[in-house]
């Protein structure tokens, strides 16, 4: 039952091959066997959303999938949601709006909002509150991570205006 | 240098206006690997080929451990070991810090791994070393106890029982009492008596605990990785525990995902691995998952309160009489009585009270072990103060805010001390504050008497709605050293070592803002260094809102002093009096803006280089090692306003609105304060309104999972409105400066209790915290019959 299998995890665009029970969950086997350690673990049970992943354009709780689960998708973590070193707009919202203390839940914040706001630019509001309310954040209050994830939405949108 | 701040008054500190950087709300330097998901929390670090411990434990709440069966977890394959307490015979229990010892609570020390008997549900009774923390997990499944079970204690107020043969759960008795309390009664023309009991809640940082035991026989260090809180201390306690030297064991803190007081203490899994690293001769690497959080991780806040009250015909007060029930859960762990001494201490809070007595039982149960969370005795204390003065008013027909005008301290009768009659207990002194001003200020901000018309109008038109005010002191900055080491090197760049500690409160921004408007450089090219005991000896760490103002105050000090030497031979190069040189972003040039020569200071630091010509003896490097020392506490204080909207169908409490006010001296970054306010009192709306450790009789564990034990999410969460003053800079700190980080937390649970009595109709309703939907239902419907 505990037999490892070859497996093949594209994160970020990036394919690595990795070997792994079939019982490894996703959020180890990202942080674990390659190495991209973004992805916190808070509560391995659904509840906290830290770490939230993006899988085939759904943000998912990687804690709540077996690795092999995600065999053939793509995967998005929240190193990759900068160009380079060209900020996406909702982590340089974070850093303006002061929306991380701590910093742990952080990357499951951005990969919630950027999925969702890429989806549905227009997102605000209560349906805004309903989709952060998904996820735990113990150090601001949250009252800093809405006004982050307003301040970057206007700017997407703006972004996307201009295009 | 050093500098004494118990020796003298400082003069009153320029506000952020006449600065360049300190005071001002800049970014924080933390943020971009955070954002950029290069942080390296505990369980981000890996040494190679180490191993991962799983603790067993136990699944009684009071049982005599008859044997433990290890035999079938130690031969599955890629194990390499399954300790029982038996394995580590000479480890002592978990110490108390050094200072806090204490003779009498010694046998109620918690052993790393349980011997003879467990307490709680969650004690650790065996540790399984394997090759992954997968086969760590399938090993600790096989491993079985055979116990007798023992009765279980589940309240501290219920008489108390055996801890071990002759020794009883009820660990101390602590008192602390002044004034005549007999003549106070006598003399009242209303006493009040409630019974108050507040939850058990904890911090639950979003990142669980993790250790990591290295050994490098090279060097003969022992190494423990993945510390928090008060790395200098807890290394002081485990060289003591582990008999090391104070050179042969160091302590590295990394990224810290919340500590909230309960993260950072010394546990049974941090000796463990520790010990593992050791005797295995591999590196041991723990982290705990989220049920073990909940069950083992410091819980606190649960006391009963029997308080009494007299006060005159005005509502004036006369004394307060307090008989506390602590439960202390399983053992007696770091803190020692900490907790309901400071409950005690704190009790009285803003207000004059002639005469005090207080009584703390503090006793053990069978439920996890209690510690320090966030505003220890001080959120639990100020929701008894906070019913108590709610009493007065009801039972005298007054408003509740006038109550508390006619009973807070004034600014005219700061400092002011109260000496308690214990000879151990030391004075109560409140440094500085104007209660009624800031008092006065938040009820404008919040449109007090608009919100009362409105509420009245709402109220009338079938609206259970209400509004509440807490107002309490909070303490900060308590010595009594801090050091810190400044050097610039070649290139500009400036290394700040600290002592401190950053639980992710923005302690490496605020640091850097006071060193660099000491020394006259860009906040941004200080790199403050902190949790590291081999890069500097002495350490208080980040804990009781110490932080910013104590190590502040070092790095102060210690900036003061390269800036001294910097500018020393500045004048020497540049031929000018020193009087007349200023340092603006790294160079040194004319104070009066002239035009003439300058100086960067990475050209001074080449210049001073070690055998330079220019030294004529004195020492090379622009680099210093300062001290900031002091005897005293400071002391902020804070109001805090709230409305409730109740649904009545489903017992729903809605924070409508809250405000935080909030008096911190001088602020080094007001954008951090508001975070560290706003964020601590969402943690207090939980623990006034939904988190609550519940047992059941057999004290099996019912909130062991985040479904159970409910944090507020973003929906539970008010818009909040804060009001950060300075009106009271501390006499004692040379900046001026208090701390903020219990300030939100505080008078959480207070002024909800009061806001909900306002929204039903029905004063004195809530004794208990949290208020949860049931709970509330319950009131709606005694109030109904």
């Amino acid at each position: 039952m505990n037999e490892k299998i070859d497996i093949q995890l594209t994160i970020n665009g990036r394919d690595h091959a990795i070997c792994v029970e079939p019982r490894c969950t996703l959020v180890d086997a990202i942080r674990d066997e390659c190495g991209q350690t973004g992805t916190h673990i808070g509560c391995e049970h659904g509840v906290c959303g830290t770490c939230t992943v993006v899988i085939d354009g759904e943000a998912v709780r990687s804690c709540l999938m077996f690795a092999v689960q995600a065999q053939g998708k793509q995967i998005r973590t929240v190193e990759g949601l900068a160009s380079g070193n060209k900020l996406h707009p909702l982590q340089q919202a974070f850093i303006d709006h002061h929306g991380l203390q701590c910093g742990f839940c952080t990357p499951g914040f951005l990969m919630l909002a950027s999925n969702a706001l890429e989806r549905e630019p227009q997102l605000e509001g209560e349906e805004l509150l309903d989709l952060l309310a998904s996820n735990l954040c113990r150090c601001t209050g949250y009252q800093n991570i809405v006004k982050a994830v307003r301040a970057a939405a206007t700017e997407l949108r703006k972004a996307e205006a201009a295009e | 240098m050093s500098q004494d701040g118990g020796a003298k008054a400082y003069p009153t500190p320029p506000r952020a206006s006449e600065r360049r950087v300190l005071g001002h709300s800049v970014p924080r330097l933390e943020d971009l690997p955070l954002v950029m998901g290069q942080g390296r929390y505990a369980g981000d670090i890996n040494f190679p080929h180490q191993l991962h411990m799983r603790i067993v434990r136990s699944a009684h709440a009071h049982a005599k451990l008859i044997s433990i069966d290890t035999a079938a977890a130690r031969t599955l394959p890629g194990v390499t070991a399954v300790w029982t307490s038996e394995d580590i015979p000479d480890l002592p229990p978990i110490d108390f810090r050094a200072d806090r010892a204490s003779e009498m609570l010694k046998p109620y020390r918690q052993p790393a791994l349980a011997r003879g008997r467990v307490r709680y549900i969650g004690d650790p009774v065996a540790a399984v070393f394997a090759e992954n923390a997968y086969i760590a997990e399938d090993a600790a499944e096989l491993v079985t106890m055979e116990v007798e079970e023992l009765p279980v204690l589940l309240s501290a107020s219920d008489p108390p029982g055996e801890f071990e043969a002759g020794r009883s759960t009820e660990a101390g008795i602590f008192h602390h009492s002044y004034g005549d309390i007999e003549a106070a009664f006598k003399n009242a023309h209303t006493v009040i008596e409630l019974d108050l009991t507040t939850g058990r809640h904890s911090g639950v940082p979003m990142e669980t605990r993790g250790a990591l035991g290295r050994y490098d026989a090279a060097r003969d260090i022992l190494e423990l990785h993945g510390a928090a809180k008060i790395p200098h201390r807890n290394k002081e306690t485990l060289c003591r525990m582990l008999k090391r030297s104070p050179s042969a064991l160091h302590v590295h803190e990394s990224h810290v995902g919340g500590g909230f007081g309960i993260r950072g203490e010394i546990y049974p899994e941090d000796v463990l691995v520790l010990v593992a690293a050791l005797r295995l001769g591999r590196p041991v690497k723990w982290i705990e998952d989220r049920r073990e959080h909940l069950m083992c991780a410091n819980q606190g806040r649960q006391q009963r309160h029997l308080a009494r009250i007299a006060v005159d015909s005005e509502g004036r007060i006369l004394g307060i009489e307090d008989e506390i029930f602590h439960d202390q859960g399983g053992y007696v762990r770091t803190h020692g009585a900490n907790v309901p001494n400071r409950t005690m201490c704190m009790l009285t809070g803003a207000y004059r009270v002639p005469a005090y007595r207080a009584v703390a039982h503090f006793r053990l149960t069978n439920k996890t072990p209690a510690a320090t969370y966030r505003a220890p005795g001080r959120f639990e204390s100020t929701f008894v103060r906070s019913r108590l003065i709610d009493a007065v008013a009801s039972k005298l027909g007054l408003d509740p805010v006038e109550v508390r005008k006619r009973n807070l301290i004034t600014a005219a009768e700061m400092p002011y001390t109260i000496a308690f009659d214990e000879p151990h207990v030391e004075n109560l002194e409140l440094d500085s504050g104007d209660f009624p001003l800031l008092l006065d200020k938040a009820l404008a901000a919040f449109r007090w008497d608009e919100l009362q018309r409105d509420l009245k109008r709402r109220r009338a038109a079938g609206e259970a709605v209400g509004a509440g005010v807490a107002i309490f002191v909070e303490e900060s900055g308590r010595g009594p050293s801090d050091g810190a080491k400044i050097s610039v090197d070649t290139a500009g760049a400036v290394e700040l070592i600290t002592g401190g500690a950053s639980l992710g409160q923005g302690f490496e921004t605020a640091m850097a803002q006071i060193c660099a408007e000491a020394l006259g450089v860009d906040y941004q090219q200080v790199r403050v260094i902190h949790g590291h005991t081999d890069l500097i000896d002495h350490g208080i760490g980040a804990h009781a809102t110490r932080a910013t103002g104590l190590t502040g105050g070092a790095v102060h000090v210690t900036a003061l002093m390269v800036r001294a030497k910097a500018l020393e031979f500045a004048s020497e190069l540049l031929q000018t009096p020193v009087a007349e040189l200023d340092i603006v972003a790294g160079t040194v040039a004319r104070r009066d803006g002239k035009a003439g020569p300058s100086i960067t200071l990475a050209e001074i630091a080449k210049r001073i280089a070690p055998g330079s010509k220019l030294l004529r003896g004195r020492t090379p490097q622009l680099a210093a090692h300062g001290w900031f020392n002091t005897s005293h506490t400071v002391f902020p204080y804070g109001v805090h306003l709230a409305v409730v909207r109740i649904d009545r169908e489903t017992g729903h409490v809605a924070v409508e609105r809250f405000l935080i006010g909030y008096d911190v001296g001088r602020a080094v970054n007001p954008m951090m304060i508001e975070g560290q306010l706003v964020g601590g009192c969402v943690q207090g709306l939980g623990g006034a309104l939904y988190e609550e450790f519940v047992y059941d009789d057999k004290g099996e564990p019912l909130s062991s999972t985040l479904a159970d034990y409910l944090i507020p999410t973003v929906r539970e969460t008010p818009e909040f409105e804060v009001l950060l003053t300075e009106d009271a800079p501390s006499p004692l700190h040379p900046l001026g400066l208090k701390g903020a980080g219990e300030g939100g937390i505080n008078g959480a649970g207070g002024v909800i209790a009061s806001a909900i009595d306002d929204a039903l109709g029905m004063p004195g309703a809530v004794t208990q915290l949290p208020v949860t939907p049931q709970r509330l239902r319950k009131l709606l419907r005694e109030k109904s019959m």
